[in-house]
């Protein structure tokens, strides 16, 4: 199959960038949306062109490096799928595929379609964290966990920081991103010595890093890669208002 | 955000139901705009109460509206550089029009005191006379019509308010999205049936 592409080129992060039309040739149906990016990169190397820089690492959407908006969707049209496991037999080959990286204030773009997402890392920084004995490993069992507890943990651990939350949000809030974060170490006993001054500080860490604030509008949870339901949202607001009521 | 709509929101359920005391007939919403401003006289002076309510509603309105200005402010710099393509993903309609709404809201509450509160606007306008006022404005179609959008942009104003506060508050109410959407759709019908009423003659 053969495809037209409207790619964002953009050579450093200070120069102006603009969108490029590509077509690219020999595309099979199971190929995964990077593979044809990278059939795109090895004709353009062979022409003797810079290549289209993106991220990537796994592969197999556990890293959360991979992320680009296509046609205006967080990794793309289908649900709950990272961008490397996106295959091509869910485009049109009949409509030009615009790829664009993500947009955000604190995601500066290195290059292309690649996006400098450390202010994810200082959030984390900020909270992120619990406090254990170092040492010895601690008995398996040594600190129950009920079922419940563990399953919701779960389910937002399973968050891979890739940033598309913040991408599609209209008002480009990390909300989705930190709730994740917050409910994954919070509804865990091992976070509960942290877990209010945890959830103010991540809130303060990402207003400060010039974060949107949170409106509900829903558009994170419906990019997510990996399904983060927007009750985390609830669940962090209700741990930074109980933060904010004992220390007034 | 929450805290002043809640406020909000508890006048507009409010008004929404003395409103129903139009179909008692003239005496008794008459009579209800009376008790309004007599009640508690002793403590508060005649009218007391719609001052205090007053002052709150202008509070409230105005922290709302600070709140609003803040958040679209930071959306506009969380994203200086805006997407080539943007479709809508999961595309609340209520979620997507909360600013404008709000806007035509306060639009909508300026007209509205000038209408049925300060009397100058409306085509009998007389004080205190507030069932003829009332038939007096829905004879119009057009005030029909800006009475009908007002309330309609309070309704998803509302579906997407309502449901959003509860979570900012840092709550979880099962099936919150069709509660709040109940919730907005009585308001919206409640405001709707006294103009409708008058416009269609059920009430002159
Ligand atoms: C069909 C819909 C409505 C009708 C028939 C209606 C009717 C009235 C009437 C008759 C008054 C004057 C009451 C008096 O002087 O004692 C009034 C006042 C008021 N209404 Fe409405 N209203 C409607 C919808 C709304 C909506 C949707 C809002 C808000 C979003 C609203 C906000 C107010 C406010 C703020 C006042 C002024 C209260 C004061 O300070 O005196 N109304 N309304
Ligand atoms: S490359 Fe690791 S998640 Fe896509």
């Amino acid at each position: 199959m053969k495809y037209t592409l409207r790619v964002w080129r953009q050579d450093g992060p200070t120069v102006p960038g603009r969108l490029v039309e590509y077509t690219v040739d020999d595309i099979s149906a199971d190929m995964s949306f990077l593979e044809m990016l990278d059939v795109l990169n090895e004709r353009l190397l062979l022409q003797g062109e810079d290549p289209v820089a993106f991220d990537h690492d796994c592969r197999e959407g556990i890293c959360g490096a991979c992320g680009v908006m296509i046609d205006g969707v967080a990794h793309g049209p289908e649900k709950a799928t990272t961008t490397c496991q996106l295959h091509m037999r869910h485009f049109d080959p009949r409509k030009p595929i615009v790829v664009e990286p993500w947009r955000a204030a604190p995601f500066p773009v290195v290059r292309d379609l690649v996006v400098d997402r450390s202010a994810l890392d200082r959030v984390i920084e900020s909270g992120g964290y619990i406090s254990v004995q170092a040492g010895a490993a601690p008995d398996a069992h040594a600190v129950p966990v009920p079922k419940p507890a563990a399953d919701t943990a779960f389910e937002a651990a399973a968050c891979i920081g890739c940033g598309a939350c913040v991408a599609a949000c209209p008002n480009g809030s990390s909300m989705l991103f930190t709730a994740a974060k917050v409910t994954h170490l919070g509804v865990l006993p091992q976070g509960q010595p942290e877990r209010r001054s945890r959830a103010l500080d991540m809130v303060r860490a990402q207003d400060d890093l010039g974060f949107g604030g949170c409106t509900q509008t829903g558009e994170c949870t419906a990019v997510c890669p990996k399904g983060i339901p927007l009750d985390t949202i609830a669940r962090l607001n209700h741990d930074v208002l109980s933060a904010v009521a004992r220390s007034s | 955000m929450a805290v002043t709509g809640a406020v909000l929101f508890s006048y507009v359920v409010v008004h929404m139901a003395g409103n129903l005391k139009f179909f008692g007939g003239p005496d008794s919403i008459n009579g209800y705009g009376v008790f309004l401003r007599e009640f508690l006289t002793p403590v508060l002076g005649y009218g007391g109460l719609v001052w205090v309510v007053r002052v709150v509603l202008l509070l409230a309105v105005v922290l709302h509206g600070t709140a609003a200005v803040q958040l679209a402010r930071r959306a506009r710099k969380a994203r200086p550089v805006g997407y080539a393509k943007r479709p809508r993903v999961q595309g609340g309609y209520a979620a997507r029009t909360m600013r404008w709404g709000g806007v035509i809201l306060a639009l909508f509450v300026v007209y509205h005191l000038l209408d049925l509160t300060a009397g100058v606007l409306n085509p009998h306008g007389v004080d205190g006379d507030i069932h003829a006022n009332v038939v007096a404005d829905f004879q119009h179609w057009y005030v029909v019509l800006a009475y009908t959008l007002a309330v309609v942009a309070l309704g998803f104003h509302l579906r997407h308010g309502l449901w959003s506060a509860v979570r900012s508050l840092g709550g979880t109410v099962r099936n919150a999205q069709t509660v709040a959407l109940v919730l907005a759709v009585v308001v919206t019908v409640g405001f709707l049936a006294v103009p409708f009423s008058v416009f269609f003659g059920f009430v002159r």
